[in-house]
């Protein structure tokens, strides 16, 4: 279909594969800080993925004798307050820490392209109200949207991937609204329309594709903040609920053991999450900064 | 620019309206009755859920109990908490206090840690700047409970300088026992308006009109002041104001991890015990705050960049 219109055949296909060949390029190329994020990424992934076979003791076994036992042959970061294996529950705790950004960045990235190319596309009253019932939103902080959620619905995971879900929505959408605004100023655009395709192909076949490297990027920042939020709420007690390992919860339960002295209980996972939510900034800015690079040809 | 102010007013009057609706029609999407919520699991008799429904008036049509909940709300009347069983007003009249000092301290840590770095950042390429955004980096993926817990383990546990829990007595007890909180609170904002400041002096430092400041032979400190700094504030205004209500939601993690008596903890502990009525207050004041730091945004950047004055609709 493509190639009726002379000369745009492509415009909107083909950089996946060229992305392929020069993936690995592409992430040495950008400094040794985005190749170690990347690593960072890959090792976090991997860790929740293989966590029953990684993680060296079951994460839930509660041995009293072991309680708050320093780190040490039998375990290599210590145990908890419980005498469980703090190791392992970090391994298991990337599991539900992950899962959780994961979900609320796949639902805000696709309820918010759509809101972004349909305002962006249609502009006038539909890009107005639009506009207006994300600024609602925007008062909301995505902490207080949560906390709401969790008062209505109950704690546990649900509500606050939900809400924080919902609250992530207008930063996709004021980036992809922008982002097609731009877009369909090019020629190409202008080239389609004069082909007769209708907008829904034109806007999800050719202009999408086009900007999903530039969402994408702020997906993953997202996925960062979304992490750091949801640890939070674990943390105080509304979010993943005990004994479920969790980074945020870990803390909590480990912050009278400080008092005691014993600081890895919560330090571990008050330092995993800082170190997963750095590497997924890190990797996020660095690619939309290497977009916006070759953007302006630079 | 009245006009603009009074377009601004009714904007955000209507972004009032809709989000205090949807904060009040929280409680009735509820799952169960509300009147079941409030009696909190006792096996109801048919006349004490006709009583709650009557007092909280439960049958009248949702819009209805909005107005009435607003009305009284605006005279400073939040209904009765279900958990404390006193008026919500007196509850947070006597917390607002210490999370007002919380959110100011840590607000002021913002601005002036935020402001210092940036600017350094940006004035001194080099080590300096990779130090800086190295530091700001990592500060800004510090959520402030992780921040909480390394600075009690340090500063409280270690080497004692602060206390661990509670809140103080007298300015000075008060200001001992805000430092960390507040530090905790202000950690990763620092690092945000840190970056913000950075890239937007970056930015003006290569502007031809500070070359030619330079050039006409100003010295640097007023070509800093006049040509950098004023240019570069803009873009610093806009997201203080926008972090604000975050900064006020956030309380709630930190006012927890330090057991300070603020309404931040107090939204925590309603959520658990679905006190709505205390909730439905905090999230409106919340709201509230959000609306008027957007506002005070809106009036101070026309006094910063008078172009926005020219410009504005």
């Amino acid at each position: 279909m493509t190639a009726v219109v002379p000369g745009m055949a492509g415009a909107g296909k083909g950089a996946p594969a060229v992305a392929r060949r020069r993936g690995l390029r592409w992430v040495t190329a950008s400094g040794p800080g985005f190749v170690l994020a990347v690593g960072v990424l890959v090792l976090l992934v991997l860790t929740a993925v293989f966590a029953p076979l990684i993680a060296p003791a079951d994460p839930y076994l509660v041995d009293l004798s072991a309680s708050l036992a320093p780190p040490g042959p039998g375990h290599l970061l210590g145990a908890d307050d419980s005498g469980r294996d703090i190791l392992s529950r970090l391994v298991y705790g990337a599991r539900t820490s992950l899962l959780g950004p994961l979900a609320v960045v796949a639902i805000s990235t696709v309820v918010g392209v759509a809101v972004g190319l349909v305002a962006g596309w249609r502009g006038g009253w539909v890009d107005a109200v639009l506009a207006r019932a994300q600024e609602v939103v925007f008062a909301f902080p995505g902490l207080l949207v949560a906390v709401l959620a969790v008062a209505v619905l109950g704690p546990g995971q649900l509500a606050p991937v939900l809400a924080m879900a919902v609250a992530f929505v207008p930063y996709v959408g004021r980036l992809v609204r922008s982002l097609v605004m731009q877009e369909r100023q090019r020629t190409y655009v202008s080239a389609y329309q004069v082909g007769g395709f209708s907008s829904f192909t034109i806007a999800v076949r050719h202009v999408l594709p086009n900007i999903a490297g530039v969402v994408l990027a702020q997906a993953v920042v997202n996925f960062g903040y979304a992490l750091m939020d949801l640890a939070a709420l674990s943390y105080l007690g509304l979010g993943v609920q005990p004994p479920t390992a969790d980074w945020g919860a870990m803390v909590s339960d480990g912050q009278t053991a400080i008092l005691e002295g014993a600081l890895v209980q919560a330090l571990a996972p008050g330092v995993a999450i800082v170190v997963a939510v750095v590497a997924f900034t890190v990797v996020g800015e660095g690619v939309a900064d290497r977009l916006a690079r070759r953007e302006t040809g630079r | 620019m009245a006009r603009f102010i009074i377009r601004r007013l009714g904007g955000l009057g209507v972004t009032l309206l809709l989000t205090s609706f949807l904060v009040f029609g929280a409680m009735h999407v509820a799952p169960g009755d509300p009147a079941s919520f409030l009696l909190k699991g006792r096996s109801p008799t048919p006349e004490a859920v006709a009583a709650v429904r009557a007092q909280f008036h439960l049958d009248d049509p949702l819009f209805v109990q909005y107005g009435r909940w607003i009305g009284s709300a605006l005279t400073g009347d939040f209904g009765r908490s279900v958990q404390f069983r006193q008026e919500v007003g007196g509850l947070l009249a006597a917390r607002l206090p210490t999370t007002v000092a919380l959110v100011a301290y840590a607000a002021l840590i913002m601005v002036l840690g935020g402001l210092v770095l940036g600017f350094l950042s940006a004035m001194r390429p080099g080590p300096v700047d990779r130090v800086i955004l190295l530091g700001t980096t990592v500060a800004v993926a510090t959520p402030s409970f992780v921040a909480a817990i390394a600075l009690i383990s340090l500063f409280a546990v270690g080497l004692g300088w602060f206390p661990t829990f509670g809140g103080g007595e007298g300015v000075l007890g008060t200001l001992r026992h805000l430092t960390l909180p507040a530090i905790a609170l202000g950690l990763s904002l620092v690092g945000l308006l840190a970056r913000v400041t950075r890239a937007s002096a970056v930015e003006e430092l290569r502007r031809d009109h500070v070359e030619t400041a330079r050039l006409r032979g100003l010295p640097e400190s007023i070509v800093l002041r006049r040509h950098v700094a004023r240019n570069a504030l803009v873009p610093v205004v806009t997201v203080t104001g926008t972090v604000v209500s975050g900064l006020i939601v956030a309380t709630a993690i930190v006012e927890t991890a330090f057991g300070l008596p603020g309404i931040g903890s107090m939204l925590v502990q309603s959520v658990v015990t679905r006190d709505f009525p205390v909730v439905q207050a905090i999230c409106l004041l919340v709201v509230l705050a959000f609306v008027l730091a957007n506002l005070l945004v809106d009036l101070l950047l026309p006094v910063l960049d008078p172009r926005t004055r020219q410009y504005a609709p």
